[in-house]
């Protein structure tokens, strides 16, 4: 190889926008593996990766709203209402399961859309519109619900949570969809036209519209798309807990999702990130939680600490964005 | 000089905001291979001419005719569909996306076969051969195509707005200041990138400010006034103190002049 093309791959190596982020799992890794002896252990491994799924799955919609320079807040309450609805209509309204699942995502997307015509027909800030879901789908969580939780579920809506062995460790079948949704929604942003015109309306959207790329379309697709995120990261919830309850997923998700977004590199100001950066992000989130309890954290510091860390990304973001400027 | 056919011809365009009338019947023409400038003082109707003749306004009355058929542009989409393209003078490109992108973007080309048709795949190689091939022809130096257009200074950006424009264009090209957030030594880059898009054979619409580029480079100068046509100059036949004085109005002398000089020299 000539001396400068040795150059430029290394040069293309470095400046990829998926290394820090892995970079920085590494050193996380690492750290709680000289902290504690239980951490390097396929067993824990595989018990991060299930309690990444949900996070995981989530971060996919909100890394698509965030590529268009929008934020969504409402990802966990939206996420918990579509899980209230699935399991509430099959065990007490005795809806058929394949129905009620249905059902319950299509909430979710319901949402998705709301937000989507928001954002673009009536031009409402997405902090906003979200903020407003945010409470919408909580408040309708509990309605629904009546703060029951629902069990005994039906079995299609706990199949994500079935595992099964490879050299002696166990792996949700939950784990395999995520992957596979990463796959598809990496397929979908950097190889078709959408995906381009994805990172175009987050980069400059008015130069999008004058190339003649429909906006409001492609923001309508994102928001919708994310909402479909929600409703599967439902079900994937559902087959972890197999509960139905109006409690879960709605603390921690909302902030977390976007943590592990800025933690994989994807910028707030929208138009530059990717979708690996997000799985990578969301890995991290995981460990960070897993490592903090296998050390003896108390549960209540690791918010500190994730508050801190997603702090931390943004101010990041902010630097590297002000140095383009 | 004179061509036989113009290829956009606009005959008694009127607009009218309520009270203020931006154009009072303006006439127009385009000829084949010239660099046309419209020039006017703020307010003389250019950017309005511009936006009927670019789709992104209604006339309330008057006609456009592009290659000498009547066209009735509802948008910018429509008039790009004919053949019109727009450069704009604040840099309208997606600065995170690399060159190629940006220069297909909004007209993606797909993989031949299934994988372009059913799964939907960009041929990320065809169309960074091709951009490369667009700015190979302009003879815009670039280092790598694939390289995002925020790491490219201003000049070079603003190229790639004029690249994207001239690929697309199949009937002329509209440049509404192109050169005003740039500096000296990118202007220069950007001019010369407007006489080599004439020199293939299209023709360009180019408004400015600025007399001196103007002058530089215009085949012939449409002078914009309280919203008509009331000159058309040329930098052979006037000087620039005598093209401003038509446009401020300051001399109805010159004004005869010019339209005696333009219609001897036609």
């Amino acid at each position: 190889m000539r001396p400068t093309a040795t150059l430029q791959l290394v040069r293309r190596v470095i400046t990829a926008p998926t290394v820090g982020p892995f970079i920085a799992l590494v050193l996380t890794m690492v750290f709680f593996s000289l902290k504690t002896d239980r951490f390097f252990q396929a067993q824990n491994f595989s018990l991060v990766l299930q309690q990444v799924m949900i996070v995981g799955v989530l971060a996919i919609g909100q890394t698509l709203v965030i590529l268009t320079a929008g934020i969504d807040l409402s990802v966990g309450t939206v996420m918990a209402l579509g899980q209230v609805i699935m399991t509430k209509l099959a065990v007490a309204n005795g809806v058929p399961a394949l129905w009620a699942l249905l059902l319950g995502i299509l909430t979710c997307v319901a949402f998705g859309v709301l937000h989507g015509g928001l954002v673009t027909g009536v031009r409402l800030p997405p902090f906003i519109v979200t903020l407003g879901t945010l409470n919408i789908a909580f408040a309708l969580t509990h309605i629904i619900s009546d703060d029951l939780t629902f069990t005994g579920l039906p079995k299609l809506e706990v199949f994500w949570g079935r595992t099964f062995t490879i050299s002696g460790t166990d792996f949700t079948y939950g784990v395999v969809l995520m992957l596979v949704l990463y796959a598809l929604f990496w397929y979908g942003l950097n190889q078709t036209a959408w995906g381009r015109h994805v990172y175009a309306v987050g980069d400059n959207r008015e130069a999008a519209r004058l190339t003649g790329i429909n906006t409001n379309r492609v923001l309508l697709s994102v928001y919708t798309l994310a909402g479909l995120t929600y409703g599967i990261a439902a079900w994937l919830l559902v087959g972890r807990t197999e509960v139905g309850d109006p409690n879960a997923g709605q603390t921690t998700e909302n902030l977390d999702s976007i943590t592990a977004v800025v933690l994989g590199g994807t910028s707030l100001f929208g138009g530059r990130g990717t979708i690996i950066g997000t799985l990578i992000g969301a890995l991290i989130v995981g460990v960070f939680r897993n490592g903090l309890t296998l050390i003896g954290v108390q549960v209540i510091y690791q918010y500190l600490v994730t508050g801190i860390l997603v702090i931390l990304a943004v101010s990041i973001d902010q630097f590297a964005h002000r140095r383009r400027a | 000089m004179s061509s036989p056919e113009p290829i956009l011809e606009a005959r008694g365009l009127v607009k009218k905001y309520g009270q203020v009338v931006a154009l009072n019947g303006a006439d127009f023409e385009l000829y084949p291979a010239e660099i046309l400038a419209i020039i006017g003082d703020n307010g003389a109707g250019k950017s309005t001419l511009i936006k009927a003749l670019s789709g992104a306004l209604q006339p309330d009355e008057g006609e456009i005719k592009l290659g000498g058929e009547e066209v009735n542009f509802r948008s910018p989409r429509d008039a790009r569909r004919a053949g019109i393209e727009t450069v704009y003078q604040d840099l309208a490109v997606a600065p995170a996306l690399d060159i190629a992108s940006n220069v297909f973007l909004g007209r993606e080309t797909r993989r031949r076969g299934p994988l372009g048709a059913v799964l939907r795949l960009l041929d990320k190689r065809g169309m960074r051969r091709e951009a490369a091939r667009h700015f190979q022809d302009l003879g815009i130096a670039i280092q790598s195509i694939g390289e995002a257009v925020e790491n490219l200074s201003g000049g070079q950006r603003q190229g790639v707005a004029v690249a994207r424009a001239a690929a697309w264009a199949r009937r002329l090209v509209i440049m509404d200041e192109p050169t005003a957030a740039l500096g000296v030594k990118e202007t220069g880059q950007v001019l010369d990138l407007i006489k080599r898009v004439r020199e293939r054979g299209l023709p360009v619409i180019l408004i400015s400010h600025d007399m001196p580029h103007v002058f530089e480079l215009a085949d012939r100068i449409h002078i914009m006034r309280l919203g008509r046509r009331v000159a058309v100059v040329t930098p052979r036949t006037h000087t620039m103190p005598e093209a401003v004085a038509i446009m401020t109005g300051a001399s109805p002398t010159l004004l005869d002049k010019a339209l005696t000089k333009e219609d001897s020299a036609e």
